[in-house]
């Protein structure tokens, strides 16, 4: 297993460095610079303003020089300064990453457990009004954006019925400690959450239910069934444990893109994570910082992938590690 | 007791009520509204307008403005010209601490000009025509310019000429500055806190020169990046302050029916924000003045006025606003008329090239004005194709004159030796900038008025002529002049004084209180 971890590592490496190159040069080829977006902002611009700037970040250099730089900074966990923010990169990220893991790791709870709740009840209710009613509820939040979705909630539980908190991590100004400010942040994560987790739930739901009834109908079931077990072992052990393969897959793939994927739930409620930090960057053309983020995102998609590897092996004892 | 007595006394009450609701309360806090997150608060190296929001209250000028921009004291206490208009001298106060306990003097004053000719574009165009800065003592500062400049006191509020402390700067790379993220000014708020992505936390300077002042005990600048949630912020009263264009302009009217809402579109007029499209005089159909002309007489402003602004601003009559020195509404007329434009159009030879519009990326409401624009344009006959970007994209495209029709909007700072000169001179014209002369438009009369205009003693001279200048560049056209924008603020009406100056919410708060 070792040797199958460190090869996935070098080759990880690898990629991760292909992402940088094909990413410095993606975003470069935006029209603007952070000089022209600064420039703008001042309300005042001459040459000698947006030259001193291009000067100040380095953009004066040629670009294979700026990509070097940019490598060996990266290689020595340096992932630069933000001369917007003034500030280093890895500083901004890390003071958000508390936030985005906060919002995106509860929303991934909350739309695996339903998802997987709602799929079982689906395929065991295969074709009844509750496996109809689950389908539709869960394409509902599917189908509409999350931007909608989330207006209406504001305007429900906070407008209308003023229950949770409109906007933000915390209630600004209160100070709170200790529990009272667990409580605090629970009621302003509950509504982005819950927007972010519905969206998902459908996914898990629709692939639970369909992967159960496939397994279902699999030659082994038929011989747990005639060996006498009972239905709701059947299910939990036997078609459920068979049958969360595409799920974990799929959890899998939506775990890497937590950190960067949650842009428009944290716009909307000011939820101050790493979503926003990227949107603000990419339309201020904060290279370091875009980049930054990029390379965090990649860097958790590669983890989670051996990651899922790894759960594969555990859910399903058949599969080996082949190095 | 006689009917007449207890009318006496019930009115003697009122009075005195009212004359007590006037009598600033001291205590509580404000949170306002600050959109987008400025990028630092280091007004002496970024001069963006959320920047300069938060910051007036850390920074203070020399001097503020009324709001018919008359010069009014605040790091300076008086002020005097000599009699050729060639050297100004300013008496500073006395008494005045840095937030750090160093106190202010002369010597900061020299610094703070020096560092800015190097670290902020306007006040080195600003301080072009200053020959020398002297400190004959510790609270004196005179200015000896190498030339007359008629608009030379209306360069000092905040946000053009913040005061910076010597004693942390100089020496250092100001680029790395840890001050910074931390900034030390004179002002009546002190920096506290800052949550990136959550809030700016200002608190109370205890040490204030002006005794009693600020009133209020904390500010809370809330970052909220959707515009919906802002309103609901303010719906559900999280915030108190909606500074002039945190929320889109169809909020206003249904946010300003809420309770015990105060609207005032004051405090805009040191900027007076005026919206026209660049027009890029230089190739293809708009290079004919006649085109031009007819994109004025096409392009129903009312209309925009009235629905994609709520009513609110004013439809500009030409280059400058009429809220600014020297402004004349004697200039030629272009109201709405479409068969005068296709009769324009037609008379110049325009044959339906295809010209490209670009939209300012500024939100909904110039995303509607850009469509209003095109429909009008297209009505005449007139084949426009709208390019959509974000602000940097677009900034990159006026800047390398990659464009026919782009909208935009700039501040006027009171004078159109600061403010509107620079859009129409020939000098002002440089590839890869974003303002100034970007549409290109050349004319020796006009350098020559702008030049004179901004050098010319007495005042009915530069009034003369500015209002020549006006009358030519109305008659030319070199861009579509739209409207004066108002950017109303909404606060709960408890929030008493918060706009006294012709600055308005970008001068800090230090006149406010709240009536709780």
């Amino acid at each position: 297993m070792l040797s199958f971890v460190a090869q996935r590592v070098v080759k990880g490496v690898i990629v991760l460095l292909a992402i940088v190159v094909l990413n410095f040069f993606l975003i470069r080829l935006a029209p603007g610079d952070p000089a022209v977006v600064m420039a703008g902002e001042a309300g005042a611009s001459d040459q000698v303003f947006v030259q001193q700037l291009r000067e100040k970040f380095g953009l004066d250099k040629p670009l294979p020089e700026q990509l070097f730089i940019y490598v060996k900074g990266i290689a020595t966990l340096d992932l630069g300064f933000s001369f917007r923010q003034q500030a280093p990169v890895s500083k901004l990220i890390l003071e958000r990453l508390p936030a985005t893991l906060l919002l995106t790791l509860t929303a991934f709870a909350i739309s695996l457990a339903l998802g997987v709740l709602f799929g079982t009840f689906a395929a065991r209710f295969a074709g009844t009004f509750l496996d109809t009613a689950i389908t539709v509820f869960a394409l509902i939040f599917y189908a509409m954006p999350i931007f909608w979705v989330a207006l209406m909630g504001i305007l429900l539980f906070s407008v209308t019925v003023d229950w949770l908190p409109s906007f933000g991590y915390e209630t600004v100004g209160a100070n709170l400690t200790g529990f009272a400010h667990v409580v605090d942040v629970a009621k302003h994560l509950i509504m982005p959450a819950m927007t972010l987790g519905l969206f998902f739930m459908a996914t898990y739901t629709r692939m639970t239910r369909a992967s159960m009834l496939e397994v279902k109908r699999l030659d082994f079931v038929k011989t747990a069934r005639a060996k006498g077990l009972s239905d709701a072992v059947i299910q939990r052990r036997h078609v459920l444990r068979n049958a969360l393969l595409p799920v974990v897959t799929l959890a899998g793939v939506h775990a890497g893109t937590l950190i960067g994927g949650a842009v428009i739930t944290e716009t909307v409620f000011a939820w101050p994570g790493i979503g926003r930090l990227m949107y603000d960057a990419l339309l201020q053309r904060d290279y370091n910082l875009l980049l930054g983020v990029f390379v965090t995102c990649s860097v958790m998609v590669l983890i989670f992938n051996l990651i899922t590897d790894l759960v594969y092996r555990l859910v399903d004892p058949r599969i080996e590690f082949a190095a | 007791m006689s009917k007449r007595v207890l009318l006496g006394l019930v009115l003697a009450c009122g009075l005195t009520a009212s004359a007590l609701a006037q009598e600033p309360k001291t205590g509580g806090v404000i949170n306002a509204v600050i959109q987008p997150e400025p990028p630092g608060l280091m007004l002496a190296m970024i001069q963006n307008g959320p920047t300069q929001m938060v910051s007036g209250n850390i920074f203070e000028g020399l001097l503020r403005y009324s709001p018919k921009l008359e010069p009014q004291p605040e790091l300076a206490e008086s002020w005097s010209v000599s009699e050729d208009a060639k050297t100004y001298t300013f008496k500073l106060r006395k008494g005045v601490t840095w937030h750090d306990g160093k106190p202010f003097t002369a010597a900061d004053v020299l610094f703070s000009v020096e560092m800015l000719k190097q670290t902020h574009a306007r006040a080195r165009n600003n301080l072009a025509q200053v020959d020398k800065v002297e400190a004959p003592d510790d609270y004196t500062v005179v200015f000896t310019l190498k030339q007359p400049f008629g608009p030379f006191l209306g360069i000092f509020e905040v946000g053009s000429m913040p005061m910076v402390p010597k004693h942390l700067y100089e020496g250092t790379d100001f680029k790395t500055n840890p001050y910074n993220n931390a900034p030390v000014g004179t002002g009546p708020f002190m920096f506290k806190e800052w949550q990136k992505g959550s809030f700016i936390r200002l608190v109370k300077n205890p040490n204030y020169y002006e005794k009693g002042k600020p009133y209020i005990d904390e500010i809370y600048w809330q970052i909220i990046p959707d515009a919906a949630a802002r309103s609901v912020a303010y719906e559900t009263g999280k915030v108190d302050v909606l500074p002039g264009g945190s929320v889109e302009n169809f909020d206003v009217p249904r946010l300003s029916k809420l309770k015990d809402t105060c609207v005032t579109g004051a405090g805009w007029e040191f900027f007076s924000p005026l919206a026209w499209l660049w027009l890029n005089n230089r190739q293809g159909p708009l290079a004919d003045k006649r085109v031009r002309q007819a994109i004025m007489y096409a392009i129903d402003r009312d209309f925009a006025k009235d629905v994609i602004w709520n009513g609110l601003g004013k439809v500009a009559t030409g280059p400058s606003a009429s809220t600014i020195k020297y402004y004349t509404d004697d200039v030629p007329k272009y109201p709405y008329d479409p068969a005068k434009a296709k009769a324009l159009l037609k008379e110049a030879g325009y044959k339906g090239e295809k010209i490209r519009l670009l939209p300012l990326a500024y939100g909904e409401t110039w995303q509607r004005w850009g469509e209003a624009v095109k429909q009008n344009l297209m009505d005449v006959g007139m084949n426009i194709e709208t390019i959509s970007t974000d602000v940097a994209g677009g900034n990159q495209k006026i800047g390398d004159w990659d464009y026919d029709i782009a909208f935009t909007y700039l501040y006027q700072y009171g004078d159109p030796a600061l403010g509107v000169g620079r859009n129409y001179v020939s000098s002002a014209i440089a590839k890869g900038q974003v303002f100034n002369n970007v549409e290109g438009y050349t004319n020796p009369e006009i350098d020559k008025l702008f030049a004179d205009g901004a050098v010319a003693t007495p005042d009915s001279k530069r009034k003369e002529i500015y209002e020549k200048a006006q009358k030519i560049l109305v008659e030319d056209v070199p861009v579509a002049w739209m409207l004066e924008l108002q950017f109303p603020t909404i606060t709960r009406c408890k929030v008493k004084n918060l706009i006294t100056t012709g600055i308005g919410v970008n001068d800090g708060f230090k006149d406010a209180w709240l009536d709780k």
